[in-house]
């Protein structure tokens, strides 16, 4: 059915853009922070 | 910890510094889809960001057994994953729904372009039953391919496709009905009373 196709294609666009929004957040600091820590640590024991 | 690599697997080559540079990068690039999908397991975002540093750390501790040039991103989805369902993170509360009366319900919309509200989706969302949603935010956000996804949520190929295909069915149903419902056309009863019935199970638990 053309419909139902069209429905899940509407679907999908705010599927894909509610993902999305996440990935356009900015990543806070912390992330960054952490995996800093564990690299300078790696590279002392190294 | 590198040290124990060498002793254990002496004709590993060792890793060099520009290999976990190069590591590093990319996954600093996965950070905003992993911040995504961990999203869309726990619902809570602080919570998801929980997993997702808990997830990007397992991801460097295991950057030994990580083929440079493979698929980053499926990799580090699928430990994203497996941290998930091994701690039994709180997730969404799962609303209880007949899926296979959800799908009987499928009406017709005045207009199928018309887009889709971003809290009726998320509603929605939490309504699938836990691999559906996933195999569904998988494929249909994640930009992964049927393949991908199965080796991410460690089952077939076919229960993939057929997860994403009953997935899709289920929220077409469980978004129409309640586009229904706001323009205050008259709604199908078989779907009001399952809605209805969810919302009881969950305040009365």
């Amino acid at each position: 059915m053309d419909e139902a196709r069209l429905r899940q294609q509407a679907i999908g666009v705010r599927l894909r853009q509610m993902f999305d929004e996440v990935v356009n957040e900015q990543v806070p600091d912390e992330f960054l922070e952490i995996l800093r820590r564990a690299d300078s640590r790696s590279s002392e024991n190294g | 910890m590198a040290d124990d690599g060498r002793q254990l697997k002496p004709a590993a080559a060792p890793r060099s510094a520009a290999d976990d540079e190069a590591f590093k990068r990319e996954l600093v690039q996965l950070i905003p889809h992993l911040r995504a999908f961990a999203r869309t397991l726990c619902g809570d975002p602080a919570a998801a960001d929980d997993l997702a540093q808990d997830a990007m750390m397992k991801a460097w501790d295991a950057r030994a057994s990580f083929q440079m040039g493979t698929n980053m991103k499926a990799w580090t989805f699928m430990i994203l994953r497996n941290q998930f369902y091994s701690e039994k993170r709180r997730s969404w509360r799962q609303s209880q729904l007949d899926q296979e009366a959800a799908e009987r319900t499928l009406v017709a919309v005045d207009d199928p372009e018309a887009p889709v509200a971003l809290d009726e989706l998320r509603q929605g969302l939490t309504m699938l039953p836990p691999e559906q949603r996933e195999a569904l935010i998988l494929v249909g956000a994640g930009g992964f391919a049927y393949e991908e996804a199965a080796e991410i949520c460690g089952c077939a190929v076919g229960t993939v496709k057929s997860r994403v295909s009953r997935a899709r069915r289920a929220l077409h149903a469980i978004l129409d009905e309640g586009n229904y419902d706001r323009d205050g056309a008259s709604a199908g009863d078989a779907m009001r009373s399952i809605l209805a019935d969810a919302e009881r199970l969950s305040t009365v638990r």
